[in-house]
């Protein structure tokens, strides 16, 4: 029987705990690092929500005020890139003629990792509204199947 | 510009019309700005469609409110968003031409023009030299 030793156990926690904030607010961790390199920011942008049917899986992204020309997407295996750049007011102001400046802008970069394969070939988006809304079809082979049971 | 996150409650609604209009709601960012004589905001409000928009000005008071519209097909795997109405508040603190407003809405950006009224424009005045 091994002996319970209270230093591994501490040690071991804290090094869950690391893991668990790892990438949040300025850190040592690896969002820090990559904080200066283009396209690369430690804040996720745009937003998604992910969804799946039988057939399908769609991406859903907040992109509000993305110049639709600048939207890029492309799909590698079951990993998808988006990228584009939301524009700036478009008139020069001058920073003390601000009340407010909320909304953020600039060129941005999101790698999404699919559960499971898509049909690169027949993906779909389409941007309204501000919302883009990207249909991957599934690849056969990850679409379930029915089996019949037979009675013997 | 003053803000009023909290939605003011209508004094005249019965309490059943009240339950039904209390929902969830987000703030959207804002950028207001003054751009000659007119006060520019501009709201994010992705998925709002113009259909959904409600954009008011009552007393000074600006009010924003957006429903969006959702992608309707499949089960959620992955969730960071939530798609909840949008609903902003501003008091203006400057006279608003009212008959002036102009709203614009593309690719989910609300821009609102508020030109300043006649009489809180700045006026200059010209110096005679006698």
């Amino acid at each position: 029987m091994a002996q319970w030793n209270l230093f591994d156990d501490m040690e071991a926690l804290r090094r869950e705990i690391d893991r668990a904030f790892e990438g949040f607010g300025v850190g040592e961790g690896a969002s820090h690092r990559v904080a200066f390199l283009p396209g690369r920011g430690p804040r996720r942008y745009p937003m998604i929500n992910l969804l799946e049917d039988k057939d399908n899986l769609y991406i859903e992204a907040l992109t509000p005020g993305v110049d639709p020309q600048s939207l890029a997407l492309s799909v590698m295996q079951n990993r998808v890139t988006l990228s584009g750049e939301k524009s700036r007011t478009p008139v020069e102001i001058k920073a003390e003629a601000f009340h407010r400046n909320e909304r953020a802008s600039g060129k941005f970069v999101r790698t999404i990792d699919l559960p499971v394969e898509v049909d690169e070939g027949r993906i779909q988006a389409e941007y309204k509204n501000g919302l883009l809304k990207v249909t991957l079809p599934k690849a056969d082979k990850a679409k379930p199947k029915q089996i019949n049971v037979k009675v013997a | 510009m003053a803000e009023k996150t909290v939605p003011a409650q209508n004094k005249t609604l019965s309490n059943r019309e009240e339950t039904r209009s209390q929902e969830r709601y987000v703030t959207p960012p804002v950028d207001i700005y003054e751009n000659g004589d007119d006060l520019v905001v501009m709201a994010d409000l992705p998925g709002v469609a113009k259909e959904n928009l409600d954009v008011r000005v009552e007393n000074n008071l600006l009010t924003i409110r957006g429903k969006p519209s959702h992608l309707d097909a499949g089960d959620p795997i992955y969730r960071e968003y939530e798609l909840v109405s949008f609903f902003r508040q501003f008091e203006l603190n400057e006279k608003v031409d009212q008959s002036k407003i102009s709203a614009e809405l593309q690719h989910g950006v609300l821009t609102l023009r508020l030109p300043k009224a006649q009489e809180t424009k700045p006026r200059k005045i010209e110096v005679k030299v006698a």
